[in-house]
């Protein structure tokens, strides 16, 4: 027999584990979407105000499952956000503790692309952080880059901001290069002549990488489709991606790309920025691109739902903004290509639309032919999804659900209690778009699972984490699945 | 009544039906859908860039006031479809004379102008809004010795009211900004804190997508500029889908289709000035198949009261609509030119008939911005007596 202090005590700390596991759950789902920038229905500022509200909160509180997020294949805005809190709160007096950080931060920056890190590096800078640990955190970084002329040619101003703060030591031409340029004649490395001379002679532009020499370009006042052309040789992958429809305004050859190399989410993004006679006449070479770069992501990170239904939207608030230009509706786009190549049952489902346009898909079809407008009407695909019988029912939408309000939730929730004996369906729902207002991915209701979801390729790393957002696992299990993740993540690296 | 006027009880919003709202913050937008539309009949904005604008209503009266746009009319008198050509020249008509610098103005004739055998320009709510301003502008047929001589000599001149411009009103740009159009919308019923702000009705889907922005540069009444400030967003929901009654996949499909209904039941359940109140309607121009009209409800002080203007076609159907909501100053005010014109301008009789003392509707004239109708000494007299009471 229980007495009723136990028996309080008890009630007590289930509602605190409860409480805590939300807490965490939100976070972790609010890293998968959040980045930070202008969506369709909230601003920049408030963005960051919540998801920045939200970092500290979590470090202050819940500070081991914080750096563990680094390894659960959150996006790489709230990777970069994470590291840098955590440098800003100086290292843990625990020995196990401050190792595991610590090799964490340095296996996430290896991971995060080389400008995001050193993007950080300067905010490190504003935010007067300079401690130990992040002066050696700095110092690694730029030890285990495989070309650090390069990186200082590239980055110029920004790792000599990085070297000033963190007093880095530098070999002797480096120095001079970023600290002294000016009262160099010659350099030895390559590049940095060409830095130099670049100064003054139109030929040696075309030695810089592609971001640098066109700074040159225009002081040496060179004729943009001249520059374009000779400089192809020097761009990267995603520049030349990037440079397609500019070379096409200019009137020269764009630079040859392998598209299929683009990432999935990059490549739909692309797609759907071109206007629909565009899509339209290059349908068959853009749709083959889609399949080869899904296959890619889904080998590398394999989805499987079995027989799966789509339900996608399309409204008018998937158009995006002017920073996320028709993103959510890029995802969606790359979210169909991704679970077409992990299996062959699939049919697309899309929410009603202004124009003449078909509301559903199998894997084969051009499913990039459409546009973003209209309302949000997720109820009839979801019927038709439903009528289809599929194994599994994947949701792409921001949430904002108007025509009518709350009909999936509904639907759902009828489905499940009344008609899921004689078939029984799995839904989940995916959200691109972080809402501030509410620290997460706005749900569609109580009745399924609502992931956050930046890149398509996620959508594996999302789904692992759907059973912690649905509330059936405890929070340490929730603890275990993260430190496993960590292990693997450090451990992956180091072998 | 003659032909060209008639009474209307709510208006003829039939073939519409009104989709469940898109609510953000203390707005509510209700997008009105068609399915049947005509090609023979469309509207287009033509832009006014000046800072105000002066119409010449006749050659004695002038109406001037902030005029962002008008809206120019193409129909085609066989039912045939109006060619984009025609639109786009619309638009571009050169349409009055722009005056002045740094402030400027624009001049134009008339509130309804025809442009040609099949144009018609004019100037929405402006319409009807001169149509309020207008009520008995003439002044006191009979020359009662209270009324000021200015009064006799050239009405009711000037005589203005205020209105809030949409953008003034809280929330209505980002609620306009992030709504979504529908396929098939034609138009749309604002709700600010919950209240019947305006209904809009445009005869063709594309129509309503160009025109869409326009309703941020319509004005309002000064009452729903108040309510953009105290309202809070509401989640006010229908009955749901009832579970037990469920037993197939056809009963769920059923069940979504009633619950969009019940959606369509409590949007009219919330706008009942639209389908209940009495409406005088006035024709203010034909051109055939269509009718250009505007009207005003019964003016009762307790009652919500609109204004508006209308376009239907000849059989019945409603191609365009624009209302305003009067707010219950500018209610009082017609109200009471409405009862002195209807008693003669004889005050005696008609604060008889209003139940009150002579001296009181005096005063409740100056209150309604009234004043100088009538003689400094009658004002005076009528407060010195009424304060004499009160004593």
């Amino acid at each position: 027999m229980k007495s009723a202090s136990q028996i309080r005590d008890e009630f007590y700390a289930a509602q605190k584990e409860a409480s805590e596991r939300e807490d965490l759950v939100m976070f972790i789902n609010a890293c998968f979407a959040a980045t930070g920038q202008t969506e369709y229905y909230s601003g920049r500022d408030r963005g960051r105000v919540s998801i920045d509200f939200l970092h500290s909160y979590v470090l202050a509180n819940y500070r081991a499952v914080y750096r563990r997020v680094l390894a659960a294949g959150v996006n790489d805005f709230n990777r970069a956000r994470i590291v840098m809190k955590l440098l800003e709160a100086g290292a843990p007096n625990d020995e196990n503790d401050r190792g595991e950080e610590g090799r964490l931060i340095s296996e996430t920056l290896r991971s995060l692309p080389a400008n995001r890190v050193f993007a950080l590096f300067n905010r490190l800078r504003t935010m007067k952080i300079n401690n130990r640990r992040s002066r050696a955190v700095v110092r690694d970084y730029m030890k285990s880059r495989a070309n650090p002329v390069f990186d200082a040619v590239k980055y110029r101003t920004k790792i000599r901001v990085a070297a000033r703060h963190a007093h880095l030591k530098l070999d002797e031409e480096q120095g001079q290069f970023l600290f002294a340029l000016k009262s160099q004649k010659r350099f030895q490395s390559p590049l940095f002549d060409s830095f130099l001379r670049a100064h003054y002679s139109k030929q040696a532009v075309y030695e810089l990488p592609y971001s640098v020499a066109e700074g040159f370009s225009a002081r040496h006042e060179i004729p943009r489709s001249e520059f374009m052309r000779k400089i192809q040789p020097q761009m990267t992958h995603t520049e030349k991606q990037r440079t397609q429809s500019t070379a096409g305004r200019l009137g020269i050859d764009p630079p040859s790309v392998d598209m299929t190399r683009t990432p999935l989410t990059k490549l739909a993004i692309y797609v759907m920025g071109l206007s629909l006679e565009e899509r339209q006449c290059r349908a068959v070479e853009l749709h083959d691109s889609l399949r080869v770069s899904a296959a890619r992501a889904s080998r590398k990170r394999p989805v499987q739902l079995g027989k799966v239904a789509a339900v996608l939207d399309r409204s008018q608030s998937t158009w995006g903004t002017r920073e996320r230009r028709r993103r959510p509706l890029a995802v969606a786009v790359a979210v169909h290509y991704l679970l077409a190549a992990s299996t062959d049952a699939l049919r697309t489902f899309w929410t009603p639309s202004r124009v003449e346009q078909p509301n559903s898909a199998s894997g084969s079809d051009h499913v990039f032919l459409i546009e973003a407008g209209g309302q949000t009407d997720l109820a009839s695909p979801l019927l038709a999804a439903i009528e289809w019988q599929p194994e599994n029912i994947v949701i792409i939408s921001d949430g904002y659900e108007n025509a009518p309000v709350d009909a999936t939730d509904q639907i759902i929730r009828v489905y499940q209690q009344r008609l899921a004996r004689s078939h029984a369906i799995a839904f989940i729902h995916a959200n691109p778009v972080f809402d501030p207002d509410h620290f997460s991915p706005k749900p569609l209701g109580r009745s399924l699972t609502t992931i956050g979801l930046r890149d398509a390729e996620d959508l594996g790393a999302s789904m692992g984490f759907a059973k912690f957002a649905a509330g059936e696992a405890s929070q340490a299990e929730l603890e275990t699945y993260l430190g496993n993740l960590a292990a693997r993540f450090i451990g992956n690296h180091h072998d | 009544m003659t032909d060209l006027k008639r009474v209307m009880s709510g208006l003829p919003l039939s073939g519409l039906t009104l989709a469940p709202p898109q609510v953000f913050g203390s707005v509510r937008l209700v997008p009105l859908i068609r399915t049947d539309n005509r090609d023979d009949l469309r509207l287009s904005r033509r832009v006014y860039p000046e800072d105000f604008a002066f119409v010449e209503v006749d050659p004695k009266t002038i109406y001037a006031s902030y005029v962002p746009h008008g809206l120019v009319a193409n129909w085609t008198t066989d039912g045939g479809a109006v060619f984009g050509s025609q639109l786009a020249r619309a638009t571009k008509k050169k349409d009055g004379k722009s005056y002045g610098q740094f402030v400027t103005a624009r001049g134009l004739r008339k509130m309804v102008r025809r442009e040609g055998k099949t144009q018609l320009r004019f100037l929405p709510l402006h319409v009807a809004m001169e149509g309020l301003l207008a009520l008995h502008f003439g002044g006191p047929d009979i020359a009662w010795t209270e009324y000021s001589h200015s009064v006799m000599r050239s009405g009711l001149s000037p005589r203005s009211e205020v209105v809030a411009p949409g953008e003034q009103i809280a929330g209505l740009d980002d609620a306009l900004r992030l709504f979504e159009v529908h396929d098939n919308q034609v138009g749309m019923i604002v709700f600010v804190a919950e209240t019947l702000a305006s209904a809009f009705v445009v005869p063709h889907p594309d129509d309503y997508t160009n025109l869409h922005r326009t309703l941020i540069a319509d004005f309002y009444g000064e009452l729903i500029w108040q309510h953009g400030f105290y309202g809070t967003e509401n989640v006010v929901l229908p009955d749901p889908i009832e579970v037990e009654s469920i037993n197939s996949l056809a009963d769920l499909r059923r069940e979504v289709d009633c619950l969009r209904s019940r959606w369509a039941e409590m949007n009219e359940m919330m706008s009942p000035a639209l389908f209940d109140r009495p409406y005088h309607s006035e024709r203010i121009y034909r051109f055939k198949p269509f009718r250009l009209e505007r009207f005003i409800s019964d003016l009762d002080p307790t009652a919500e009261n609109h204004l508006g203007e209308a376009i239907y076609a000849d059989d019945g159907t409603l191609q365009y609509l624009k209302t305003y909501r009067l707010s219950s100053a500018q209610t009082r005010r017609a109200y009471l030119l409405s009862q002195l014109a209807g008693h003669d301008w004889n005050l005696a009789q008609c604060a008889d008939s209003l139940g009150c003392r002579k001296n009181d509707l005096i005063l409740r004239l100056e209150n309604a911005g009234f004043g100088y109708l009538l003689h400094q000494h009658i004002l005076d007299g009528a407060r010195a007596k009424e304060r004499m009471l009160l004593s």
